[in-house]
Order: C-alpha cells, then sequence, then structure tokens
C-alpha cells in the first residue's frame, strides 16, 4: 500500500550555507528498513525537482534508525544572500514527509 | 574526581529566551552553564561596532544579563563558559570585572580566551601562502579581500580548557565551537586525555546535543509537539557527564520541556552532514556509533560513542559584503487571493523593466500558498489570503532603493483587497556572505588572559 512518510517518520531540518540538511527518523524501529529501502537519494531529489538545484547526497545512521539528507542548493545562495521566507531551511522537514512510498501493511497500525 | 558534572545550556543562539539561564541556575544543581552568542554575521557586525569604539565588538546584553547572573554563579558555584566575547573578549571580560567588582565578588577569576580574530594578520597569511580557498568553490580568498568584514578561526576545548585549569569561574571567549564549551569542562574534571578519541568525541556529542538549547528538550520537537509540557518555561537540556564518557541528556524538574529518545534523535541530525565524519578542532566524531536509552522520565543515556583524531587545521569563518537584498510584501485576502498576488507580482516585475533597473535575482514566493514546501506541497483552491512576497539581490544599492518604493504604491494603483503594508517600505540590507575556509593549526596561537576581581 502507499502511504505518505508522515506516518512512519519525523524528520529535522536546518541549512549549512546553500545546502540543506533534513535528518528523517523512523517512528519506530522497524520503520528504518522501509526507509532505507524506499527513500533513496534519487526519490528525493525528485520529489524536490526544481526546488533542488544540486545534487541529492543520502547517509545512513542505523543506529538510531535515521538517513540524512544533504539537498545541495536548496537555499537561493544560503546565508543573509537567499530572498526566500524559509531561508534556512527549517520547514523542508515536513516537506519531505509529504512524499509518498509503499510499505507492507503488515508493518501498519489499524489505527494509524 | 567527581563521580558526574551537570552541564546545563543556558542560550541556543543570541537572543535566546532570556531568562533561561537564570532558570538553569536557580531552578536545580548544575556546575557549568554554557551559552552560545555567535553566528557569521554576528562577527562582521562586531568588526564593526569595534572599528568604531575600540572597548566595543561583544555582545552587549551579556552585561545587563550577567548583573543577574553573576550574584547566583557565585552563590552556586557555577562555572560559566561562553562566547558573548565576539571579537573583543578581552574588552567583555573587563566589563564583567568592573561589574563584580562593584558586587564586591573579590576573589573571583574571570578568563578572556581570544587569538580566534586573524582579521588583522590576513595579509600576512595571504603573503605567506596561505590561500585561505573557499572550502565550497576553491576560490582564492583574494577574490573577495577588500570586502572581508571579519575573519575567526574556530578553536576547540584547548583555550577553555587551560582557563579551567587556572581557576577561572567566568570564561569568555571568542571565536570557539559550540561543542568545545562543553567537551572542556569533562576534560578539566575527569582528567581526559587530549588522544582518548572517543572521549572526546563524547564530549562532542553532549556540546552538539546543548548548543541549539531547548531544541533537545522539546523545543521544535515534530514528533510530539503537543505532549511537551509547559513550553512557555521550557527547561533547557543539561548533560549529566560521566568520568567513562557515557552522558545522560535531562533537564530541571521543575521546568516544562521533555527529554526522550526522539528529541534527542532530532538535535543529532540538526545541521548534520557525513555523520562518520563530524570533524571538530577537538576530534573527529562518528554519530553513526551513538548509542540511546531511555533510563527513566526525561533521562537519555547517550553511550558508545566512537571518534578519530582530530585534523591538523582550523575551520575559519570569514565574512565580507556582497551587495544588497531587499524584500517587500504584501497580503491580497478572498476572494481570488492568489490571482491578485499574482498580479502584483507581474506589475512589480513590469516596473522593474520600465525603470530600468538591474538585479543578480528577482525572488517571489506566495506565503499561505506554498512558500515553505513548494511544488511538493498539492495546490489548494481559493485560500482566505495570500501574501505577495518579492525580493530583489544586487550590488547597485541605487537601484535597491528604488525597488524598495515601489512596493506600496500597488495598494492604491494594483489588484484589490490588499493589506499589509504597515510597515512602509521596505528596508535595504547588507548582504553579508560567508567565506567558509581551512588553515593550518600551527598558523595560529591561542590567547589567555585570567584577573582576579580585587
Amino acid at each position: 500500500m502507499k502511504i505518505q512518510l508522515i506516518k512512519i517518520a519525523h524528520a529535522r531540518s536546518g541549512d549549512k550555507g546553500d545546502t540543506a540538511n533534513i535528518g528523517l527518523i523512523a517512528l519506530r524501529p522497524e520503520y528504518y528498513e522501509v526507509l532505507k529501502e524506499q527513500v533513496t537519494a534519487e526519490k528525493v531529489k525528485k520529489h524536490f525537482g526544481n526546488m533542488v538545484k544540486g545534487e541529492v547526497v543520502r547517509y545512513e545512521m542505523p543506529n538510531i534508525g535515521a538517513l540524512n539528507f544533504l539537498l545541495h542548493n536548496i537555499l537561493g545562495g544560503g546565508g543573509t544572500m537567499t530572498l526566500k521566507h524559509d531561508a534556512q531551511g527549517k520547514t523542508l522537514s515536513t516537506a519531505l514527509l509529504r512524499m509518498e512510498i509503499e510499505i507492507n501493511p503488515v508493518l501498519i497500525d489499524k489505527d494509524s | 574526581m567527581k563521580k558526574c558534572i551537570r552541564i546545563a545550556s543556558g542560550q541556543g543562539y543570541w537572543g535566546d529566551r532570556f531568562d533561561a539561564p537564570i532558570d538553569q541556575v536557580k531552578e536545580g544543581p548544575i556546575d557549568y552553564l554554557v551559552m552560545d552568542y555567535l553566528a557569521e554575521v554576528t562577527m562582521s557586525i562586531m568588526q564593526k561596532q569595534k572599528a568604531r569604539d575600540p572597548n566595543a565588538g561583544y555582545a552587549r546584553d551579556f552585561i545587563p544579563l550577567m548583573r543577574q547572573l553573576l550574584p547566583l554563579l557565585v552563590e552556586k558555584r557555577v562555572t560559566l563558559i561562553t562566547n558573548a566575547g565576539g571579537v573583543n573578549p578581552v574588552g567583555c571580560m573587563i566589563a564583567v570585572r568592573e561589574m563584580a567588582e562593584k558586587m564586591g565578588l573579590s576573589g573571583l577569576k574571570i578568563a578572556a580566551v581570544y587569538g580566534d580574530d586573524i582579521l588583522s594578520q590576513l595579509d600576512t597569511l595571504l603573503h605567506s601562502g596561505n590561500a585561505l580557498k573557499n572550502m565550497d568553490t576553491g576560490e582564492p580568498l583574494q577574490k573577495v579581500r577588500s570586502r572581508v568584514s571579519s575573519a575567526n578561526v574556530y578553536f576547540g576545548a584547548i583555550p577553555v580548557l587551560e582557563a579551567l585549569q587556572r581557576g577561572a569561574q567566568i570564561i569568555i571567549t571568542g571565536r570557539v565551537t559550540d561543542t568545545g564549551i562543553t567537551l572542556a569542562p569533562m576534560i578539566h574534571e575527569f582528567g581526559w586525555s587530549l588522544d582518548q578519541w572517543d572521549l572526546l568525541a563524547a564530549g562532542v556529542i553532549g556540546g552538539h546535543i546543548l548548543e541549539c538549547g531547548a531544541q533537545a528538550s522539546g523545543g521544535n520537537f515534530l514528533a510530539g509537539w503537543k505532549d511537551v509540557p509547559n513550553m512557555e518555561r521550557i527547561g533547557f537540556p543539561i548533560v549529566e557527564a560521566y568520568p567513562d564518557g557515557h552522558l545522560i541528556v535531562t533537564k530541571h524538574e521543575t521546568l516544562g520541556g521533555l527529554v526522550n529518545e526522539q528529541t534527542i534523535k532530532e538535535q543529532l541530525v540538526y545541521e548534520l552532514g557525513d555523520p562518520r565524519q563530524y570533524i571538530t578542532p577537538d576530534v573527529t566524531v562518528d554519530f553513526t556509533s551513538i548509542l540511546l536509552q531511555q533510563e527513566g522520565e526525561n533521562r537519555v543515556r547517550v553511550y558508545g560513542v566512537k571518534g578519530s583524531p582530530a585534523t591538523d587545521l582550523y575551520k575559519v569563518s570569514i565574512s565580507y559584503s556582497d551587495g544588497y537584498t531587499c524584500v517587500g510584501h504584501l497580503t491580497y485576502a478572498w476572494p481570488e487571493a492568489l490571482p491578485k498576488a499574482q498580479k502584483a507580482d507581474e506589475i512589480i516585475r513590469k516596473r522593474i523593466q520600465y525603470l530600468g533597473l538591474e538585479f543578480d535575482e528577482i525572488y517571489t514566493e506566495f506565503l499561505g500558498y506554498n512558500a515553505c514546501h513548494g511544488e511538493t506541497a498539492p495546490p489548494i483552491s481559493n485560500p482566505n489570503e495570500v501574501i505577495f512576497q518579492i525580493g530583489v539581490r544586487g550590488h547597485n544599492e541605487k537601484a535597491l532603493r528604488l525597488f524598495a518604493n515601489e512596493i506600496v504604491p500597488l495598494v492604491l494603483t494594483g489588484p484589490p483587497t490588499v493589506t499589509g503594508f504597515g510597515g512602509g517600505r521596505p528596508r535595504v540590507r547588507e548582504v553579508i556572505a560567508y567565506w567558509p575556509a581551512l588553515l593550518s593549526k600551527e598558523m595560529v596561537t591561542h590567547k589567555l588572559l585570567v584577573i582576579e576581581v580585587i
């Protein structure tokens, strides 16, 4: 079945110059493998489309059930140069959580 | 040796909740209070203040805060470590000493850590073959040299450690890493060696957890923000550090906030690059080694942290002037709020052309529609209101001032049901761009001054 990432993950995002990072964290340990399989750098790059001008890099953190994404050239120059309302990419966390992924229904609570 | 020390975060950035550091000292036992004040832009502003007044160049509101905080720190025997010194830690130290003398706090030792400010040495460094290349673009600093307004290396824990060893209770630094000010007391209290990489790495993790204030204890907490108690008096995080390098993250019981594995995880990934290579001047940390375990209510154990040798380079943060920006906005109301805002955008862009104004970038967003999430957000039909925001960036200040004049006239000349112009003309701001570089540690010497209040 298809679900939005927000059902199985939480996240926090921030900036380093013109690069934003999004830490995507599994809400339960068993969801980490789903994230790892489904949320590839390519899919994230496609999800953000024209918003991200540079490459997307993914790092795995199985110890805390998280993936860390670097989205290069997404902050309009970053720092004090950017004209974007969200200059530090603080809200990109939930933009990623809008993404739809495929998951085995057995893994999902009926009430969630 | 103490069995454990309690290090409390008092401020996540300059301008954070003013009474948080006071609560941290008052509401329960702590040994150290750490407070971060500095960002790249801040250093540039402080250099300008110092150029006008040689006694300025540090966080001015640190002094009125100290009026309240200093007697408490002395009474409770809490050591304060802060980078409030900006580009003038000695000036800041002198101001604090004057206050301490008036309060009769004789015997109090105050330290200034400096030497990080390399602005006056830049040309010597450049001439001796240090190109200070931009870490992102590879370009040499010479390209923007004439526009540089500040240049600082990031020191780590070592100069702070020396201040602690000299008995200082108030330590005021210039550019020291956020993680270094938390790591230093652990090295000092537990006698760690500077090559016990796993222990140093654990201390750095403690610093990373504390450096953004309440972001580790229930602030900005996506997984459960509705369940965070008393956010109006949120407890900032406290790290209990132990000699074997494990940490317990907690907060004062009497204050609000929440500490659990999820709040810590969200902070661990904050502003993270390659998790296996978290580089600090003290140690390179592997974030994929960190283990977390909930030990009780608002108590999370952090352990298993691995580190590897530090590099022989300092990160250098250089700021330079790079033109101007101006951002204006107007609010359009239902019906057809979005088409009205889009029409306003079209008009402003035509006015820019008509007036012959040239910019490096013109950028429009529709707040309330999709400014935050852009094309990842689904379209919404007929929103109740939309804020039209348009910004320009360029190097011709006059062109930006003319642009600033163009926003408010739209109220009487453009689409209807528009408001939100109460602020008048938008401000033209200078762009302080950031130039990250590396410099061999040998090229810079840290300096330490410790004085005792008579």
